[in-house]
């Protein structure tokens, strides 16, 4: 499978990545070699092998309903959560503002 | 029954179905340890999970499975034994994953059943598509700053239950009443509270209008209406404004709006082109979800009797009227209280008096059921002296009124204030003659034929005994003495 760049400026907008033309045609050989490469997976055949969404052999862990977390760890956990805001006011994270 | 919009062109009928997300009553959040309590200090019940830092993963709460699978069988919808998580992709500035965890192609539950109850008596049934769980975003402020909006993270990674119904709503009295159900099936449960001013009950609402038989033309979404009179609202202006549109030959796009309450009209959400391409795929990080029948079969055993049910069960055994029913279940507690007085006293006495006065001293007092200034036993006591006839009906309305000013009990007012009904025939009698012996004219009258003075007489012998005769006796004796 070939990718354009049209498609590959798509993806690249969806994700919020930046990216100029030139770049764009690189990326288009680059991850449609990585979808060919994948592609090979074709080859099996699987006519009635449901589809293996787990290894089977683990459980899903669950915890209990329990706060074991944020307040309970005295506010530390708050520092924490802001630790890397570049922009914090007060307890508060900030963003440029999204509405008009 | 049937809401149709008059237009130019002919009548037009609404379509309608609902998106209702429900904060799931849990002590935590959905996937990790943080508490879910509402309110709380800006971003102090976040986790790092929820914050989306790098190399956390999320690990199931169990007991937000238990509320959805109690939900679901609420609804009674199938609940799907194996379903899955997915990530649902999008950028906003309080959604720090950068993508929302959600149930896409394998939500937990399946097709269920609401049956509704319109003003006119009458119900309908309607259709829910699927339940799924979901976690909620983080808030955003954006009154705080003139260039910078605030981001408050305690929400983020609380458990919702996105509920769809079926486009089966035709009009905004169905929707309301449609809400309502919602609303009381998931308090009886205890699965949310339903509070839609503290947000835990949103819905988003999808509208379109039809010609009678025609197949669905294209619907609007209107995004995050926070209650019941809104949404309400909400469905009779967009859909006056798609007649208008259809009407004017335009034609109407598909699209998100929002609903002005304000203003009365919506407007729709001017959104950048690819907004809707949400990328789902199966979360990488959490195996699929698989219970187990005898589980499910233990929580349906531990549900607690739900709306219908309860109603029907209190007028086989208590014998009350379909309309009260529907009001004493309404509340899980006020079905409780009235059980406790109908045990206690007497059922039709006792439905008669928390409809009538019980019900409006809670309003003139602005008290909840389970803050009533009266306990269910005292009411039951206040019951049983009026059915053992030690007061009459007009007294103990009195009574009443004392007992929720001061606090004592029914027996206590009567033996302080003397009210005990007077069933001496005697003393009934001599009530009467003073009465008749000083209206003469009166009697003369009545016996002449003008024979509404009797109720005159009534009042004037009940005055006299302060309220305290027995009705009925006064009745009887005064018609033997006046026939005399």
């Amino acid at each position: 499978m070939s990718l354009d760049t049209r498609t590959v400026r798509r993806i690249a907008k969806l994700a919020r990545i930046g990216i100029d033309d030139a770049e764009a045609e690189g990326l288009a050989r680059e991850l449609g070699g990585i979808l060919g490469w994948v592609e090979q997976l074709d080859e099996v055949e699987i006519a009635g092998v449901p589809p293996m969404i787990g290894t089977g052999l683990a459980a899903p862990r669950a915890r209990e309903d329990v706060v074991t977390d944020g307040t309970v760890t005295g506010g530390a956990c708050r520092e924490a959560v802001l630790s890397n805001a570049p922009d914090r006011v007060e307890a508060f994270f900030t963003v440029p503002k999204v509405v008009e | 029954m049937s809401y149709v919009i008059e237009g130019r062109t002919g009548a037009w009928e609404i379509v309608v179905g609902l998106e209702v997300h429900a904060q799931v009553i849990s002590n935590a959040k959905l996937f990790s340890g943080a508490s879910a309590a509402y309110g709380g200090e800006p971003n102090t019940h976040v986790s790092l999970i929820d914050a989306g830092f790098p190399g956390m993963l999320p690990v199931l709460n169990h007991e937000c499975v238990a509320q959805a699978v109690r939900t679901g069988l609420g609804l009674n919808a199938t609940i799907h034994l194996e379903s899955r998580f997915d990530r649902k992709n999008y950028f906003y500035a309080d959604l720090p994953q950068g993508y929302q965890i959600s149930q896409f192609a394998h939500p937990i539950v399946g097709e269920g059943k609401v049956l509704i109850d319109l003003a006119d008596g009458g119900q309908r049934e309607i259709g829910i598509t699927r339940l799924h769980l979901e976690q909620d975003a983080g808030k955003s402020m954006h009154d705080q700053d003139p260039t910078r909006s605030f981001i408050d993270l305690n929400r983020a990674g609380v458990a919702l239950m996105e509920i769809v119904s079926e486009p089966d709503i035709r009009s905004p009295e169905e929707a309301g009443a449609y809400l309502r159900k919602l609303r009381q099936i998931l308090r009886y449960i205890g699965t949310c509270d339903g509070n839609m001013e503290e947000g835990s009950m949103r819905a988003d609402v999808n509208v379109s209008v039809r010609k009678a038989g025609e197949a669905y033309r294209t619907r609007c979404e209107i995004k995050n209406v926070n209650s019941i009179r809104f949404v309400m609202q909400a469905i009779e202006v967009e859909a006056a404004r798609q007649v208008e549109i259809w009407e004017s030959g335009g034609v109407v796009d598909q699209e998100t709006r929002l609903f002005d309450s304000a203003r009365g009209e919506t407007r729709s959400l001017r959104t950048k082109e690819d907004a809707h391409d949400y990328r789902y795929f199966p979360d990488p990080d959490l195996l699929p979800l698989v219970i187990s029948r005898d589980w499910v079969e233990a929580l349906k055993a531990a549900l607690p009797e739900l709306p219908e049910a309860k109603r029907l069960r209190l007028e086989a055994e208590y014998g009350v009227s379909r309309y009260e029913s529907g009001v004493l279940t309404a509340e899980q507690a006020v079905a409780d209280f009235y059980e406790e007085v109908a045990k206690a006293s007497d059922p039709k006495l006792a439905v008669n008096w928390m409809l009538g006065d019980f019900f409006a001293a809670l309003n003139r007092t602005g008290k909840s059921i389970d803050e009533s200034p009266v306990s269910a036993a005292g009411l039951s006591e206040l019951l049983a002296l009026i059915k053992d006839a030690t007061i009459n009906g007009k007294i103990a309305k009195d009574v009443l009124e004392a007992m929720v000013e001061t606090g004592e009990s029914a027996a206590e007012i009567v033996e302080r204030k003397g009210l005990r009904q007077v069933t001496d025939t005697g003393a009934i009698e001599g009530a009467i003659r003073d009465i008749l012996a000083a209206n003469a004219d009166k009697v003369a009258e009545y016996k002449s034929g003008k024979e509404k003075l009797f109720g005159f007489f009534v009042g004037q012998t009940m005055k006299a005994m302060k309220g305290k005769g027995n009705p009925a006796m006064v009745n009887d004796l005064l018609a033997r003495l006046l026939a005399e």
